[in-house]
């Protein structure tokens, strides 16, 4: 009987995504970005593509994290070829840097607007361009009804978003799938020599539509994710009980 | 039909010119110069400076001593080409062939054209007086052959007018300059005593030759119309251009939108025929109250898709007020460029058409926001951090050297490095603690030094010696020191990035 009801339930919740703009990409298997661990807490146990996701960056310390683990999805996503846009007021992303997350600069395309209400202009125009990769804009702040344009934009054209939010007062609700917190950890020393190691973060989920909220320690190495500690077994724990 | 030539000779182009632009400069001595060899010589000079002694091909200091305030304007090398080009565009309004002649002149042939202005004085007086009013000093003579119309307008002293057939009657009084010889053959008669063309025109043909050479002679067969001179015009490349009246005064967006898009189409076919493409488009709309409206796009590349071109204009429409209505729409295409064939093949694929989505968003985004806010970087050979990209226009710009990642390089780079406070144990060490910005970081592990030079053929400066430092909380920076470190004087410090 659980069973029945567990597979009733199953199915009914995958009618309710798709009602709410999740479908699961229909060509090709999924993309593999390495981060499995993650990737259990949101619906049907797939990264969500074509939607949007925060990401929380108040200091240009914390912008530097998300930069990287950004670029890092962004290497996965653009696997296939295409460009991507990033879209900012204020940017200082330097560009060769991405080359160490697997990201070639050159496929990128800077748009950089002198006037914060500009920027959501270019992202709405930017997201309706269906050969884009990706689009990453960098923000101040974003009303409940303008990301609900933006989604509605997403569910046409199957771009996905990245959101970064630059000012944590500002904060408000949005349609976004996922909010993200990177910041940085201190690195490990490789095999004990002096000097830095690779890029540790502190990845939080802060908000997971439809799915947990989580906490992972995760290094970047040689173009792959190593998540090294996650405080999710409680919170797995609780989703196998359902 | 008998042909007939105006000469139009500015005397002192490139004074007048700069005089025009720059009312200050008025009455000044007045010279240009360009580089000769390894000095300056004076390539034009005003009425004034020559007045006090100054020639042409004079070099530049022997003018200063002369004058010592002469007001000089440098290195205009292809100026006065350029000038005679634009006027004789300008002159096409009353002879469609216009041509630059040598010496500062203009030619125009006029056959058939003066009656339209009421005959030949008054076709010339007012050609004259125009040039005149715009500021310029002009002489102008009208003549049977192009020769002709040159000697009477540098050297005619009697009527600018020359009728039909009384050529020689109106040369013979003129210096053997006038029939164009070369400098050393004209000295050479005038030093014989044949100082005027009448002098020497009668002699046995032999006889002259063997006096002037072989090229003087066909000049002045070219001169009296033996012979036929060539006559190259200048030639305005045809623009691509759309008039669209409206029956009646258009004063709705629909209205508008209809009348673009059949404007476009017009365009487009004509651009299409000739591989061409547009980067930008000019809509003028002229009201009925007088007033013309301009609406101006631009694109990344040379495109003829109607659909695209009008979602750029599109965005534009509002900018367009009809108020009591539009009567005349004008497209003009000032800047067209070919289509690469090689391009629209490309298309075809499944990428190229993606691509092609994507200049038609960036052109939209350009539309609105301005060009310059769009960059794409690609690698430059240079190792000064700020330096080592570039930015390009193009999407199909590629690689030329591949992106460096021997040196791991900040995310998020400072425009302009700030100073920051530091404490470093010894000399070359890296610091202990730093404070930016108000906060003092503990820094536990460090990385460097990295050494970089500054490009000296570039500018002077000291080098930098960068370090990675982490701090208690992980957080990663790149710091550098100015220069070397010495006791006298405290070096410099200062946070240059942020890394992942």
């Amino acid at each position: 009987m659980a069973a029945i009801n567990r597979d009733i339930i199953h199915k009914l919740q995958e009618q309710i995504l798709s009602l709410q703009g999740f479908k699961p990409e229909m060509d090709g298997p999924a993309l593999d970005f390495g981060i499995a661990e993650i990737a259990t807490t949101f619906p049907s146990q797939v990264f969500p593509l074509a939607a949007i996701h925060e990401f929380i960056s108040t200091s240009l310390e914390n912008a530097a994290a998300s930069g990287g683990f950004i670029s890092a999805l962004l290497a996965t996503l653009m696997q296939k070829g295409g460009l991507c846009l990033w879209i900012s007021a204020q940017r200082k992303i330097f560009p060769p840097s991405l080359v160490t997350f697997g990201l070639s600069p050159e496929r990128i395309i800077f748009i950089d607007l002198s006037v914060e209400r500009e920027v959501l202009w270019a992202t709405e125009e930017a997201l309706k361009c269906e050969s884009l990769a990706a689009v990453v804009t960098e923000l101040d702040e974003i009303s409940f009804a303008q990301s609900r344009r933006l989604q509605l934009v997403i569910e046409k054209s199957r771009v996905t978003s990245f959101i970064i939010r630059k000012n944590e007062d500002k904060l408000s609700s949005t349609l976004a799938a996922a909010r993200w917190k990177i910041s940085a950890l201190p690195s490990e020393p490789i095999d004990g020599m002096p000097g830095l190691g690779f890029p540790r973060w502190n990845v939080e989920l802060l908000k997971v539509k439809n799915g947990l909220p989580g906490k992972w320690t995760i290094e970047y190495s040689a173009g792959t994710f190593k998540v090294l500690y996650d405080n999710l077994i409680e919170t797995v724990e609780i989703r196998k009980a359902i | 039909m008998q042909k007939r030539y105006m000469s139009i000779w500015f005397s002192t182009l490139l004074t007048d010119w700069i005089r025009i632009k720059r009312p200050a400069l008025k009455a000044l001595p007045l010279v240009f110069s360009d580089k000769s060899g390894n000095r300056m010589v004076i390539t034009a000079t005003s009425k004034e400076a020559a007045l006090l002694g100054i020639h042409l091909g004079m070099p530049l200091a022997d003018a200063r001593a002369i004058i010592p305030d002469l007001e000089v304007i440098e290195n205009q090398g292809h100026r006065m080409e350029k000038l005679l080009c634009a006027i004789g565009e300008w002159c096409i309004r009353y002879t469609p062939l216009v041509a630059v002649e040598e010496d500062q002149g203009l030619i125009l042939d006029i056959s058939g054209c003066a009656h339209l202005w009421g005959g030949e004085r008054e076709y010339l007086r007012e050609i004259v007086n125009r040039l005149r009013g715009l500021g310029y000093q002009v002489r102008a003579a009208i003549a049977d052959t192009m020769g002709t119309a040159w000697a009477v307008s540098r050297y005619g002293k009697i009527s600018p007018i020359i009728k039909s057939g009384e050529t020689l009657n109106a040369l013979l009084q003129l210096p053997p300059m006038a029939l164009r010889l070369s400098p050393v053959a004209s000295q050479k008669l005038i030093k014989l005593g044949l100082k005027t063309v009448g002098s020497f025109i009668n002699m046995p043909r032999s006889v002259l030759r063997r006096r002037i050479g072989e090229e003087n002679m066909e000049r002045i067969e070219l001169v009296f119309g033996q012979k036929d001179e060539l006559f190259s015009p200048i030639v305005i490349p045809e623009l691509y251009s759309e008039r669209l009246a409206s029956m009646e005064p258009i004063r709705t967006r629909p209205g508008i939108e209809i009348a673009i898009e059949k404007l476009l189409t017009g365009l487009c076919k004509k651009l299409e025929k000739d591989g061409m493409g547009l980067r930008s488009a000019l809509l003028q709309s002229y009201r009925i109250d007088g007033e013309v409206i301009k609406t101006e796009i631009g694109t990344n590349s040379a495109t003829a898709h109607i659909s695209h071109l009008m979602k750029l204009f599109s965005l534009k429409i509002d900018q367009i007020e009809p108020k009591m209505g539009i009567e005349l729409f004008k497209m003009d295409a000032p800047k067209v460029e070919p289509v690469d064939p090689h391009q629209a093949a490309l298309w075809k694929t499944e990428k190229g058409a993606a691509d092609q989505k994507v200049t038609e968003l960036l052109d939209r985004l350009a539309g609105k926001v301005g060009a310059q806010a769009i960059h794409r970087y690609l690698p430059q050979a240079h190792h000064w951090p700020e330096r080592s990209i570039k930015k390009v226009d193009s999407l199909l710009e590629t690689l030329s050297l591949p992106w460096r990642t021997d040196r791991l390089r900040p995310v998020q780079l400072l425009k302009v490095p700030e100073p920051v406070k530091v404490s470093a144990p010894i000399p070359d060490y890296p610091p202990m603690l730093f404070r930016y910005q108000g906060i003092t970081h503990q820094v536990k592990k460090a990385d460097g030094p990295e050494r970089i030079e500054r490009e000296w053929w570039l500018e002077e400066g000291e080098h930098r010696d960068y370090y990675q430092l982490e701090d208690a909380e992980g957080k990663r920076y790149w710091l550098f020191r100015s220069g070397h470190y010495s006791s006298e004087k405290t070096s410099g410090w200062f946070i240059h990035g942020f890394f992942a």
